[in-house]
């Protein structure tokens, strides 16, 4: 998979009001670029622009991928909420898409998904039946079942106990080698660990802060890793 | 059990007390016969009750089947159409507006003093309940699925039909059993105004003959199979909604 770059740039204002201007966001092709910012910067309304979601917010700029193609049906979007269907199991959610669209849904692709987020014996469970890391580990694998070149990760980890979030960041980086990912989170570590590209963003620009030298994802006690993280984490109290 | 035992209770103080009012007064029979009586008559009428029943009960149950699926069949359709809406909206409330039991002579002359104009009268009763109640499960979607669904590249159709459907699903229950408790009114209103035949003409015809007995272990009856639809559309839309969403 050649998954293009994407880029975003321009300002947007809720009925006059400005939220955020001067925002250029570059998403490395086929890797990882980590967005943060503080809380109701806009990092949320960006994703949702990009996946072509109503905002309610009015946009002026370009939001294009590098190789000029339109970005629809290219974008897959997980949510800060894992977004199952109470109704319907484990081996369903992952096959919706395909349901959605009238199509025959794989399964035995949906399976070995379903077997590589480690769900191979819950996969005619319902959602109510799971943990919170077992539902977030059966949206990435809808995520995935849908094959899109650019994903957008909206705080996917963020609610997930210390190890099992190392481990979805271990598994997502894994399983989504190729794609163009961006994720938005709160955790400079995370970032620090999984990025190609950091990139902070305030209500009046975006700024780019160092990624680690080394290849990721970063082991913990990776000094690079540490001293990425403490840049950025001065630079988040600066901004 | 205990909810069991609690109703039990109640209903002996009830006859409790109806006893002592017509012991201590002298409020003739006609007007207000004893419990005793009232068991006795409706006992001694068996079969008599046992037919009436099977028609208001078959009045009723084709009434909740036509009426569900109007009600189901409008709720899609305006849920899936801005032009249906906007066209059939003011339909809905005016005839939600209306007296229903204003046309239960308009019907009869329409249907005749047969089942036709009782269903009628039944489907009437429940079809805005149950239209409104799963209409506005399929307009309260998660807006967080109908995303999903959107970057999925769904159809609107085919969103309908695997996400806001089953999603309004727990919205339609609760009509079902709004109209489980409706419908019982529309048939016997119906027989009311003009029937043979089923637990309502009973009541009138014991009345008109001062048979109060027979009218109350007609009215008795009633009440019983009012009850016994309501558990069983209850229990049935409970069971089916826990398997279908549980933890809803
Ligand atoms: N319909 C709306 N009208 C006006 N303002 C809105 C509307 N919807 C969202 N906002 C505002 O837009 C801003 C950006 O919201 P957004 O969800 O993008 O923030 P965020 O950066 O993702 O925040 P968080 O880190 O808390 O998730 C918020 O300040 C919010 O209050
Ligand atoms: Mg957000």
């Amino acid at each position: 998979m050649s998954a293009p770059g994407v880029r975003f740039a321009g300002s947007a204002d809720h009925a006059g009001a400005p939220l955020f201007s001067g925002i250029a966001l570059d998403l490395v092709a086929g890797g990882w670029t980590c967005l943060l910012g503080v809380s109701g910067v806009g990092k949320t309304t960006i994703l949702r622009m990009i996946a072509g979601l109503e905002t309610g917010a009015t946009f002026t700029g370009t939001i294009e991928a590098a190789d000029r193609g339109a970005l629809e049906g290219r974008v897959a979007y997980m949510a800060q909420s894992d977004l199952l269907l109470p109704w319907a199991t484990v081996r369903e959610n992952v096959t919706i898409g395909a349901r959605l669209r009238g199509e025959r849904a794989d399964m035995a692709r949906a399976d070995r998904l379903v077997a590589e987020v480690g769900l191979a014996d819950h996969a005619g469970r319902k959602p109510h039946a799971l943990s919170g890391g077992q539902r977030q580990r059966v949206a990435l694998a809808r995520t995935l079942m849908e094959d899109r070149e650019i994903i957008l990760l909206d705080e996917p980890f963020s609610a997930l106990d210390a190890r099992t979030r190392a481990e979805m960041q271990e598994l997502a980086y894994d399983l989504l080698k190729g794609r163009t990912v961006l994720l938005v989170t709160h955790d400079p570590g995370e970032a620090a660990r999984l990025a190609d590209r950091i990139v902070v963003m305030t209500e009046a620009r975006t700024v780019e802060a160092e990624p680690p030298n080394t290849p990721a994802p970063r082991a913990f006690g990776d000094p690079e890793l540490l001293q990425a993280q403490a840049r950025l984490m001065t630079m988040l109290r600066s901004e | 059990m205990n909810r069991f035992l609690g109703g039990l209770f109640a209903l002996l103080i009830a006859l409790g007390l109806w006893q002592a009012i017509v012991s201590l007064s002298d409020v003739p029979r006609f007007i207000l016969p004893p419990p005793a009586l009232v068991f006795e008559t409706w006992m001694a009428n068996r079969a008599l009750l046992a037919e009436h029943t099977l028609v208001t009960a078959t009045e009723i149950a084709l009434g909740l089947l036509i009426g569900g699926a109007l009600g189901i069949a409008t709720a899609m359709a305006l849920a899936a159409s801005e032009i249906a809406r906007v066209t059939m909206r003011p339909v809905l409330v005016f005839t939600q507006a209306l007296p229903v039991f204003a046309l239960a002579p308009i019907l009869t002359l329409w249907l005749g003093f047969g089942l036709g104009s009782k269903i009628a009268m039944a489907v009437l009763i429940i079809y805005f309940p149950i239209t409104s109640a799963f209409f506005d499960g399929l307009m309260r979607t998660p807006s967080g699925f109908l995303d999903l669904a959107r970057t999925m590249g769904a159809s609107r159709s085919s969103t309908l039909w695997h996400i806001r459907v089953p999603a309004a699903l727990p919205a339609l229950g609760s009509g079902l059993r709004l109209a489980a408790v409706y419908a019982p009114i529309g048939a016997v209103i119906g027989e009311w105004v003009g029937s043979s035949q089923g637990l309502g003409y009973l009541m009138l015809l014991a009345n008109g003959r001062a048979k109060t007995d027979l009218m109350f272990a007609a009215l008795f009856t009633l009440g019983l199979l009012s009850i016994a639809l309501y558990l069983a559309v209850n229990w049935i839309t409970l069971a089916w909604l826990r398997r279908h969403t549980p933890g809803a």
